[in-house]
């Protein structure tokens, strides 16, 4: 075993490092927003839509959910092109992160709104509660308990899966570790250094995540 | 010179499949075993064997695959051993299999009534002919379908394996697509023969799911 490690470039290049991470951040979290509304809206069309509309989204869901995303991204990066969409590397990237968490999503937020038992609504306007009130006590706030620990674990999932966004070479912490890599040869140190990176950013995630929840969810559960 | 993607380069990303389930199988078969060992540790009496094989879920739960990946490859030379394509992906998705089934099948462990272990305590079952006879069978009713959907998740994890030069679906794809520059195409194929491979397994997951959630319904 006669390796010697030379962490030092990769220190030298720190503030790079915390460039890339704070990228992989906002491409996550953008993603994770858009990824959220079109959820909304596919979940509601999955429950309640016309039925070819229902059938197209289940389509959706179906296909992003059984194929890789590597594969995904490359479709949309090589392959919309070829139907005259021109598309930046970072760009796609988005693209496809939003496409991929759009189909867990709405599977996550249909779980919600059948989490709803219709008696509850009932009971709602049976104790004189407005329309409103009912929406936000009754409705919103047990759906949003009811999938928040799906949704953020997803949010942390999307974000370890967008460090694959640098097969196309889009702006990531992966990317920047590609970088480094290439300038320094030292391609164990880099990648070590970042999966560390990516864990710290998981752990920070999931434990703020869990503080919102005990802060925002704080009433007993029914039984 | 540009080919056209006719049935021969089809039949070129067709054939790559095969490397695509061996890589699942072998890794599903290694991550099996050694999770088996993880949920053991994970659910043990001993708080330093629960702390380390938390720890090491964590770290796999909390990484990408990616890195993961390129850990282990790039990591093959601190031991002077030659950068292998093959040996890397295996050992790494083993290890990323073993993290994920340890967590799945502890779950499955600790969902088996604690009356159980508490009655074969008392027939002076010992630690091994508890697991082996009274609470392993148990558990492994209900880790059959999150295992099998954890299987679809390592099908698609295998993919990965092409970033670091393993010749696999998504690799064939990718050269077929430089000799031919039809891309919707070319990677419209390896996502279908994707879906087709892991389809079946999630409606399997689901539908197994359903069956055991009827079965346990009083």
């Amino acid at each position: 075993m006669g390796y010697t490690f030379r962490f030092e470039p990769v220190f030298e290049r720190f503030d790079q490092l915390l460039e890339g991470a704070w990228l992989t951040i906002q491409l996550s979290g953008s993603a994770m927003l858009v990824g959220l509304l079109v959820s909304i809206l596919f979940a509601l069309l999955k429950t309640s839509g016309p039925r070819p509309l229902a059938w197209l989204v289940n389509a959706y869901v179906e296909l992003i959910r059984n194929t890789p995303f590597l594969v995904q991204i490359f479709f949309i990066f090589f392959g919309l092109p070829a139907l005259g969409m021109r598309l930046t590397p970072n760009s796609a990237a988005l693209l496809a992160l939003i496409i991929n968490f759009g189909a867990y999503g709405t599977e996550i937020i249909r779980a919600g709104i059948e989490s709803i038992a219709k008696g509850q609504i009932e009971a709602g306007f049976a104790l004189g509660l407005k329309r409103l009130q009912i929406f936000r006590y009754i409705i919103l706030k047990p759906a949003m308990r009811a999938i928040y620990p799906a949704l953020t674990s997803q949010f942390i999932y999307l974000m370890l899966t967008s460090s694959v966004v640098s097969a196309i070479s889009a702006d990531d912490l992966t990317a920047i570790g590609n970088n480094i890599q290439s300038a320094t040869f030292a391609a164990f140190e880099v990648y070590l250094v970042i999966t560390l990176i990516y864990l710290f950013l998981s752990i920070g995630f999931s434990s703020l995540f869990k503080l919102v929840e005990r802060v925002a969810f704080n009433y007993p559960l029914s039984r | 010179m540009i080919r056209p993607f006719g049935f021969n380069e089809f039949l070129f990303i067709l054939t790559a499949v095969q490397w695509t389930i061996a890589l699942s199988a072998i890794a599903f078969c290694g991550g099996g075993l050694g999770g088996l060992g993880i949920a053991l540790a994970r659910t043990s009496s001993m708080k330093l064997l629960r702390l380390v094989t938390t720890g090491y879920i964590r770290l796999f739960q909390g990484t990408p695959l990616l890195m993961q990946l390129f850990l282990v490859y790039f990591g093959a030379n601190i031991f002077g051993l030659p950068l292998n394509a093959w040996i890397a992906a295996l050992l790494a998705l083993s290890l990323h299999a073993s993290a994920f089934l340890g967590e799945i099948w502890r779950g499955c462990i600790q969902a088996v009534a604690p009356g159980q272990n508490e009655a074969a305590t008392a027939l002076a079952l010992n630690y091994r002919d508890r697991m082996r006879y009274v609470i392993l069978p148990q558990a492994a009713r209900i880790a059959v379908a999150p295992t099998v959907g954890f299987l679809v998740q390592l099908i698609k994890g295998t993919s990965l394996a092409s970033i670091i030069g393993f010749m696999e679906l998504t690799r064939s794809g990718q050269i077929i697509n430089n000799a031919t520059f039809e891309p919707f195409k070319v990677f419209g194929v390896v996502a279908l023969i994707y879906f087709s491979l892991c389809w079946p397994l999630s409606l399997l997951a689901r539908r197994l799911e359903r069956h055991f959630a009827r079965s346990t319904a009083r």
